[in-house]
């Protein structure tokens, strides 16, 4: 039995903490989402939270990002805000790509693209350039869909667009909201492949997935969230062997598989 | 009627179209990024024609106070806003703001006015018009960001009202002409074209195909766009919905205000004749659907058409016409569009 599971546990390592949570509370009127998460992200970890439908995955991402107001204290890079722009967080290299996605359906792949560079471009830098050529080299689809609107896209695509406008404003830190979505295995793959080539370049990330195994196979730490609170944490090789953690949310899979392959 | 007055009626036609299509342009993009419908766009018309007139006949316009006034408000709200957190940048700007405010009211009364070159008196003209455009936006809606639309647009009248009674106190009951940019005028085939009228052709086709390139080919352009598509999506990416409201509000006053001094040598502008102008580009607006921009620019120039043959026709039923002119496309409208899911 793993220590995993005890509250003691927290996310220690080297790399000092990029992005630190304490006691979060966020409310939808009268109904608290979440009641008061403690959760950290080392510079250059990859970090996953799991947890089942409805366990307030997506209202903790909002509530960092700043699209919901929140009690309890958020640390980005050392400094902490209370009221957050979100204009100054992407600033600070802070982004999300949302589980809604947000594109911008009535205008091209390529500009939706561009537009994930705006902060870059006003302050000046032309490095983005180069970036959109590294987005077109990871998502040839996009490449080839350029001219199209983003409305028309595939769910794929529009998983990949989404993807990549975010990479296009040099985060330090990524989060995404199941990103693997909708997406056939083959690209699911190759996406997680992608979040590991990210992460070895010193992106650190915050995935939260459905696909809770691999997620933990990429993870260097995980947090599983049930019911607004963080139920379960530890370094994610160990929660994948965690049997509670088998049990919900890979136990199913793997049954499913054993029957499959058999 | 013959060719000829055809020809004088299509031109005076033209010429009030080409004006109300940039104010349907200004109407749409305000509306689209803000979902502010921007109803006071008329007295920036009128207030620059209005200012323009005064500054030709060597008046201090009164204006430069307004803006003075206004910018020590917005650098108070926000000093309270930022309190715990005024950074030297913040400062910076706030400094920068009051200066510009403080060299207009300088400038206004040091400059000999009535003997500047007419280019100079319009760009001064604009120069204290088009920084009202972001502190309207600042003060009276930025605060209000995420009301329903209805309070915006009431907000909206309210403000167009409050205006029209600055309007009054700045500019007195007087209407006002200004001096035509040129004295010249040709021949086009029977009838004498004014030259006033080639320009404000000039101007606002030139105006209309920058705006296109911006929204087309800038990334700010095209930033607003995002905006007005998904502001969700638009925040997410580091673009402030209060950059796209000052942004959009600032071009709105500049539009406007360019309007008015192109169309004051031609119609005399009183502090209250900003509405029934500013409707007319709205009409154009609708025909667009609050959506299109080039049906819009299409349908305010037909407004300008068929309000200046009715003149000729049927003269005291004039502004009758031109807004029975919406009932006909809304029915069509509603006949034939489809119910567009909201976004948000
Ligand atoms: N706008 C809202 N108003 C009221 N309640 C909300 C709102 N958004 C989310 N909730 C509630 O908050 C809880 C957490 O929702 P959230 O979207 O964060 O879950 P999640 O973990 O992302 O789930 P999923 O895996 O299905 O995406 C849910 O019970 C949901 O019904
Ligand atoms: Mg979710």
């Amino acid at each position: 039995m793993s220590t995993a599971n005890t509250s003691t546990v927290t996310n220690t390592g080297p790399g000092k903490p990029l992005l630190e949570v304490k006691d979060l509370r966020v409310a939808y009127g009268k109904v608290e989402a979440v009641t008061g998460i403690d959760l950290t992200l080392r510079e250059g970890q990859l970090v996953t939270v799991i947890g089942p439908n409805g366990a307030g995955k997506t209202t903790l991402l909002s509530a960092i990002m700043g699209l919901l107001p929140s009690k309890g204290e958020i640390h980005f890079d050392g400094e902490d805000y209370v009221s957050p722009e979100i204009e100054t967080l992407v600033g600070r290299g802070l982004g999300l790509v949302p589980e809604k996605r947000e594109l911008f359906n009535t205008m091209t792949v390529a500009d939706n693209l561009l537009l994930g560079a705006f902060q870059r471009y006003r302050r000046g830098d032309d490095s983005y350039e180069q970036t959109l050529s590294e987005v077109y080299s990871l998502f040839p689809r996009l490449w080839e869909r350029r001219q199209q609107q983003a409305g028309t896209l595939s769910g794929g695509e529009r998983q990949m667009l989404a993807i990549g406008r975010a990479m296009m404003g040099k985060p330090r830190l990524l989060m995404l909201d199941e990103p693997s979505l909708g997406l056939a295995p083959l690209i699911t793959r190759e996406i997680f492949r992608i979040f590991a080539d990210l992460r070895r370049q010193g992106v650190s990330i915050l995935l939260v997935e459905q696909n809770a195994r691999a997620a933990l196979k990429v993870a260097d730490y995980a947090y599983v969230l049930e019911g607004g609170q963080i139920a379960m944490q530890g370094p994610a090789a160990e929660l994948a062997n965690d049997s509670r953690v088998i049990e919900a949310y890979l136990g199913l899979a793997s049954k499913h598989q054993e029957l499959l392959s058999s | 009627m013959n060719f000829q007055i055809a020809l004088l009626l299509g031109q005076d036609g033209i010429t009030n179209g080409a004006i109300y299509a940039l104010l349907a342009l200004s109407i749409l993009l305000v509306f689209t990024v803000t979902r502010i419908l921007l109803i006071p766009l008329g007295e920036f018309v009128t207030f620059g024609a209005l200012t323009m007139a005064a500054i030709q006949m060597g008046k201090a316009p009164a204006l430069e106070w307004l803006l003075l006034a206004l910018t020590l408000i917005e650098c108070g709200l926000d000093a309270y806003h930022f309190r715990s957190n005024l950074g030297s940048k913040r400062i910076q700007t706030m400094v920068l703001k009051v200066a510009y405010a403080v060299v207009m009211v300088v400038l206004i009364q040091m400059l000999p006015l009535a003997e500047l070159p007419m280019a100079f008196q319009a760009l001064l003209t604009l120069a204290l018009m088009v920084p009202l455009g972001p502190l309207m936006y600042r003060l009276f809606f930025q605060p209000l960001a995420d009301a329903p639309a209805l309070v915006l647009l009431i907000v909206s009248i309210a403000v167009h009202v409050a205006m029209v009674g600055v309007g009054l106190l700045l500019f007195g009951p007087e209407g006002a002409r200004t001096e035509p940019f040129s004295d010249t005028a040709f021949r086009l085939g029977p009838v004498m074209m004014k030259s006033q009228t080639l320009w404000v052709i000039l101007v606002s086709i030139l105006l209309i195909v920058t705006l296109f390139l911006t929204f087309e080919r800038t990334l700010y352009g095209k930033a607003l766009r995002a905006t007005a598509v998904n502001r969700t999506g638009a925040r997410l990416l580091g673009i402030s919905p209060v950059f796209a409201g000052k942004a959009t509000f600032g071009l709105a006053a500049f539009i406007g205000s360019l309007s008015g001094i192109l169309i004051a040598p031609i119609t005399t502008l009183y502090f209250d004749s900003g509405f029934i102008i500013s409707l007319k580009g709205f009409v154009g607006a609708i025909i667009g659907g609050l959506i299109s921009y080039p049906l819009a620019a299409v349908g305010a120039v037909a407004v300008g058409l068929i309000e200046a043959f009715s003149m000729f026709w049927a003269s005291t039923y004039k502004e009758i016409i031109v807004f029975t002119l919406i009932i006909p496309f809304l029915i069509w409208r509603s006949m034939t569009s489809h119910h567009v899911e909201d976004e948000e």
